[in-house]
């Protein structure tokens, strides 16, 4: 029992200091007037919600989003923050579109109520497992990869397809047309000799 | 024993609204992408604690799907971006007026 209540302690505080990382990271990125700073607050956030994956057993998922997002998706938005030279200080004050900030935030708490207050009542409905248990003897990589490979493998297949679209589709996205390299170039000298 | 979900779920609608509100406030693109993030990731943690909950692995193979079609996202995307951004020096969604009738 006492074995019991410490590891609930643990469990308890293991959250609360992941969810202040997760929630500080997450209001950082937000308010954050230099985009560096936010990308930096989104890893600080991607960690946390890791923590939180590994609380919950979910170990295989906590190694992917630690690689897949805070190593290549924030390298990813790092790269094109410094390709487009937008690394500078914005000004949070301006306001182009009067009023737009007030009516996001009443919008934002009405619903986070509304997720809260339709959600809170009845958060699971209890039907048993059909994809196969999440507890259990054995690692939670192998449950995921059984589940993966025979029921799931259909679609498996398919996110091949879609990241093959992807990466034809960021070539041709980032290609410019021949007769503008040259274009670019010239002004690109022009503007060094000047 | 582990704490009971509704925390886990409380916090990931908090998570997502943050990443709703950034997206609403935020002008620059590349910041409302990473808001967007935000969003996913909270998505993906009740998946997980959902998962937990009714001791289903499916939820964990949907956080599975999620994770590389965000991957695919962020780079057409950021392609996107790039391939508009490239001749400016900031990059502010209420810059983008070029569509305007």
């Amino acid at each position: 029992m006492g074995l019991l209540l410490a590891a609930t302690k643990v469990d308890m505080a293991v959250f609360a200091v992941a969810a202040l990382i997760v929630l500080s990271g997450a209001i950082g990125v937000v308010v954050a007037r230099n985009p560096v700073h936010s990308a930096l607050m989104l890893v600080m956030t991607l960690f946390g919600i890791a923590v939180l994956f590994v609380a919950q057993e979910a170990h295989f998922l906590a190694a992917v989003q630690v690689m897949v997002y805070a190593g290549a998706i924030v390298v990813l938005f790092l790269f094109v923050i410094m390709l487009l030279g937008v690394d500078r200080e914005e000004n949070l004050e301006a306001e182009d579109l009067k009023g737009q900030r007030p009516v996001a935030l009443v919008l934002g708490v009405i619903s986070l109520a509304e997720i809260v207050v339709l959600g809170g009542a009845q958060w699971a409905t209890g039907a048993s497992a059909t994809g196969g248990a999440a507890s259990g003897p054995g690692p939670n990589i192998e449950k995921l990869a059984r589940a993966l490979f025979t029921r799931h493998l259909f679609a498996f297949e398919i996110t091949s397809v879609l990241l093959v679209i992807a990466v034809v589709g960021a070539v041709v996205l980032a290609r410019r047309p021949p007769g503008a390299v040259e274009a670019d170039d010239a002004a690109a000298l022009e503007e060094v000799g000047s | 024993m582990s704490i009971s979900g509704e925390w886990y779920l409380t916090l990931a609608a908090a998570l997502f609204t943050i990443g709703a509100v950034g997206l609403l406030i935020r002008r620059n693109v590349l910041v409302m992408f990473m808001c967007v993030e935000l969003m996913l990731n909270a998505v993906n943690l009740t998946f997980v604690t959902f998962a937990r909950m009714l001791d289903d692995i499916g939820g964990q193979v949907v956080v599975f799907f999620v994770l590389v079609v965000a991957a695919a996202e962020v780079v057409v995307g950021l392609g996107i971006i790039v391939s508009i951004f490239r001749r400016r020096t900031d990059a502010t969604a209420d810059d983008l007026h070029i569509l305007r009738g």
